[in-house]
Parts: structure tokens; sequence; C-alpha cells
């Protein structure tokens, strides 16, 4: 069993999202990165969709009734273990009653860390991911406070056989690192900060010849007003051509709308399904998780690519991380 | 029936049936939904039909590691998939629409702003009642929370601009009208709507995994009205 001492800032129980329901109005969820989501999964030898708790820049203060084998991938928000610093992106076996809490956020926003088995939660609409203005999904509908009590489900036996070996190697230490992490191809807040990839949305010829441009040229700052539904940029006002009606129609994680008013948003895990606003643009996919990684007040520019590269890219990226789980599989082995 | 593709971002076909709000083409985009469901290919991870238009979510990499060739990009195939998909579609007539029944405690504490939309109209609050009752209602899309109704067919006699200063806390169960259109809250949210009744209904239910929503596109609606202690009776037995 695994203790809630302080809750953190917003910390949720997430998964890769509710998906099926969206026709019903109910939102996707889901991790906001999706890229140390599942890489925090595979250094614990779960499947790659096993719910983990997402950790927002202020990080929860977390007692450890059991042993456990967990990673931290994500946003390095200074991990400690029993008072020590540990690492990101790479296997910490932990043993029962150690503490472990986060210290000043160093880069990222958000964390994930995933437990060895996953997080024992039953599944709502076939997702775990915490749905907090309906109260379903997570932990009873809602963040973690302080006093909740998180339980990891059965070990697989990939994780079963890591955790024994950690166990001895660990004798009687509080914790024990792995001496190996996940390399920086991966480890996107170790980036500088190139533009958000972006493609034209299906309402990019509503907007005039400068507001196109301005999409590409001008840098736009996240509001402080965003949260997981959506990031609000301001500094560049963008402007339709005309005032023209839009039906509402289906949204997606990473659709950026432009509201009368002119500030874009970018709609993240927690959008509505649909939207009435006109869509200028589409972010890539392989871009969302270092988008998901930025903080409100952070400035960012983003550059056009097209339709046909942004597939690409994904499909490149999904071979580096099916390349990588193999990698991760054998250095458990 | 006519029909255009488009890409929506890299992992998302949206296929548009029209441009404008008509009980035509919503039923076309109803047809397609129900067809999506009967055909449920493997590489579909779900679809959101709206007023004229449903859109399509496919996993690229599944398309990528078990349908395409080498220089095939995921989109272009989903297109011929689909293109093929709607050549086939056919519209059939069906036979009356499903009519679900909606009762609601109009005005009073439950319907704050119910004497508003009557002064701003003209009329008295029972005829505004009446009219409200009377519309010919047709559920033309789910969205924005889950079970949301877009409806259509509101008298536009009763029609209300939305309020200037939003209220921070709606109560699930609110029944509301802004602009030519009426609504229920399925939950508890901020909003703008000038609220005329509520109802106990539950309009969302997350236990019932088949039909967590009480309306789905494509639904006729009947409001009833009932006296707040039968509002309170219904509440109390979960209804």
């Amino acid at each position: 069993m695994i203790h809630v001492l302080k809750p953190g800032l917003l910390t949720t129980i997430q998964d890769f999202g509710r998906y099926g329901h969206q026709k019903h109005g109910v939102i996707a969820s889901g991790v906001m990165d999706q890229e140390a989501y599942r890489i925090a999964n595979l250094l614990v030898g779960n499947g790659q969709h096993a719910p983990v708790l997402e950790i927002t820049l202020m990080g929860p203060v977390l007692e450890f009734q059991q042993d456990a084998c967990i990673s931290i991938c994500g946003g390095d928000l200074t991990p400690m273990i029993n008072g020590e610093r540990v690492g990101t992106w790479k296997p910490l076996y932990i043993k029962q009653g150690s503490e472990l809490r986060f210290g000043k956020p160093k880069t990222g926003f958000r964390a994930y860390l995933a437990v060895a088995g996953g997080f024992n939660i039953p599944l709502t609409m076939n997702s775990a991911s915490t749905y907090i203005r309906a109260g379903i999904g997570g932990y009873h509908g809602r963040p973690v406070e302080k006093g909740d009590v998180l339980e990891p489900s059965e070990l697989s036996p990939l994780s079963n056989r890591v955790m024994e070996q950690w166990k001895a190697d660990a004798g009687d230490a509080g914790f024990h690192e792995a001496s190996w992490y996940v390399g920086h191809a991966f480890n996107h807040n170790g980036y500088t900060k190139e533009p958000i990839r972006i493609m034209p949305g299906r309402e990019y010829d509503w907007f005039d010849k400068e507001s196109q441009n301005r999409l590409t040229s001008e840098t736009f700052k996240i509001d402080s007003k965003s949260d997981r539904m959506g990031y609000r940029l301001t500094g560049c006002q963008l402007s339709a051509v005309e005032e023209r009606d839009l039906l509402s129609e289906a949204v997606a994680f990473g659709t950026i709308q432009v509201p009368a008013e002119g500030n874009p948003i970018i709609l993240l895990a927690d959008r509505q399904t649909t939207g009435g606003y006109p869509k200028i643009a589409q972010v890539a996919s392989v871009d969302l998780p270092r988008l998901a990684q930025m903080r409100p007040g952070e400035s960012f520019s983003f550059t056009m690519i097209t339709h046909e590269e942004a597939q690409r890219l994904y499909l490149q990226q999904e071979k580096d991380i099916n390349l990588l789980a193999r990698g991760i599989e054998m250095k458990l082995t | 029936m006519d029909w255009t593709l488009h890409p929506l971002g890299d992992q998302a076909v949206l296929i548009e049936f029209g441009n404008e709000i008509s009980e035509e083409i919503n039923h076309t985009v109803q047809t397609a939904a129900s067809s999506l469901d009967d055909w449920q290919p493997e590489w579909m991870v779900e679809y959101i039909p709206a007023f004229t238009t449903v859109t399509l979510f496919y996993d690229p990499l599944y398309i990528a590691n078990h349908k395409t060739s080498q220089n095939q990009l995921p989109y272009d195939w989903v297109h011929q998939q689909v293109s093929e998909f709607l050549s086939t579609l056919t519209i059939k007539e069906t036979g009356p629409a499903r009519t679900v029944e909606i009762p609601v405690c109009y005005g009073g504490d439950l319907g704050p702003d119910l004497s508003y939309v009557a002064e701003k109209n003209g009329l008295t609050e029972e005829e505004v009642i009446e009219r409200h009752m009377n519309g010919n209602y047709l559920v033309y899309m789910i969205g924005f929370a889950p079970g949301f109704p877009y409806i259509g067919g509101m008298d536009p006699a009763i029609a209300a601009p939305r309020r200037k200063d939003p209220r921070l806390k709606i109560p699930a169960g609110t029944v509301g009208i802004a602009g030519a259109q009426t609504g229920v809250y399925p939950l508890e949210t901020p909003g703008g709507w000038q609220l005329i009744g509520r109802t106990p209904s539950k309009m969302f239910d997350p236990s019932n995994e088949e039909a967590p929503t009480l309306l789905q596109a494509g639904d006729r609606i009947q409001f009833r009205r009932i006296t707040e202690e039968e509002y309170e009776n219904l509440k109390e037995g979960g209804a």
C-alpha cells in the first residue's frame, strides 16, 4: 500500500484515456504526455497502458508501506527517496517504510509515477482516467488527497523478477536505483525549445493572410488560466476574415481553435468532445508530449509542416518507442 | 447523398454531409453512425457524430503495421476505406424516432429565469411553459458534456439571449434557453443559459456502459410539466 501524506498541486490517476464514449459527450481524459507515460510503464515491466499517477509541478509526499518498483518519467520535479535525490527515466526499487517526495521543479511540468503492477483502480467506461467534473474514474473520481491509500495491482512475471533481483541488490538500503536510464532522445525536457510543429486546420482559410503569417512568425505565451482542458495562448491575436457561424463538430487532442476575441486555445487531454470555434491549426501528434511539458507563463512558437510529414513523424516516433521497449525489456531480464 | 472527407490532424478523418442544420442531413449523419457501429473496423478507435459531420478516429500505427505498404500513408489508406464505405451507404426510411419524455418542474427556485424569459418576449410565464412543452424537438447531437443534447425545434417566440455574467454553478438537470436553443445540463457546470426549470431525470449514468446517456442523437423529446412535489418524489426515487 502507498499512503498519501501530502497530495501535491494536482495529482491524478490517469491512463491512455477513455475512448469509445466521446460520441456520448464523455471526454477522453488520460495522460497529457503519452510518451513519458508509456515509457514509465515500460521501465517497471507494465503494459504500456497501465494506470499511473500524473503529478503536476509540485509533487506529492508518498509513504510506501510495501516494497515496490517504480519509475518517474516526464518532467524532473526533483524526486527524493528518504531525502536523497533519485533519478528520473529509470527503474527504482523502494523498500517498505521509505518515503518519496518531490522538491523544487527543475524541468518540465508533469511527471508520471508508474508502479510495477500498475495502480489498482477499477475501470469506469473502460478507463481508469480521472474525469473530475463528472466525478468518475481515478481515485473516487477526484485528485488524490491526504490520507488516501493507493494499491498496486498484481505484478507481471517480468516485474516480479525485477523486484526480486533489486531487492537483493538494495540490501539494507531504503532504495536502489538502476545504473542506466532512458536517453534524451525521449527525454524531451532537455531539448532546446524548437518550435511546435502544426498543420493547417479545417478553417485555416477563414483567417486573413496576416493572421496566418503571425501564427508561425510570432511567439505565444501560455496563459495562467490554462489547464488540462486547454492551453490559452496570449501575445498575438488572430482574426478570421469574416464572421461566419460554425456548426459544432468533433475536435481532437492538439486542435487549435480561435474564439472571436482572437486568442488561440490549444485543446488538450480534458478537451470537450466537440467545438464550435474555427480551427486554425492542429498540433502534430509527435509534438504533443513536448507541449504538455510546457508551463503556464512559458513562451514558444509554431512552425507549419504538411499533413503527410506529421504522419511520417508520428510513425517514426512509434518505431523508436517500440525499439526502446525491446531495449528496456532486455535490460530488465 | 453528397459527402467530402477532411483530415482532423494525423489521427482522424472528418466526413461532412452538408453545412447547414437540417433534419435530412442529420438523418444521414445518424445513418452513417449506426453503419459504423455495424462495421466496427479494427483500425477505428471511435467516432463522434455532430450536426452535419461524423469524425472517425483511427489508429495510424495499426494501419501502418497491418494494412499498408511502405509508401502509403495511413490517411490515404483510410480515405480509400471510408470512401468505399460511404459509396455503399444507403439512407433507409426508418420508423418513427424514439421519443424520450423529460419531466420538468418549471419556474420557482428551480427555474429562476422563467420570469425574465417571459418578460423579454412579452408573454406570461404560463405561456412560456406552454410553448416550451409544445416544441417539435429533435436531438441533433450530443456534445459539450456527457449526455448534453443539442436540441432543435424550439418555438422562436421564447428565445432569450445568454446571460452577460454566466453563473458559476448550474445544478445537474437544469433546463435552460440560450438564443433559439433549449437544453438540459447533465452535470453541474458553469454557464450562461437562462434557467427555466429542472428535471429529476438522470441525464448521465456512467454505470450504464451500453447507454450511459438518457438521450441519443436522433431522439425526439417531449417535455412534461411536473409539480415541485413530483420533482422531489422522482428525484428521491432515483429517476
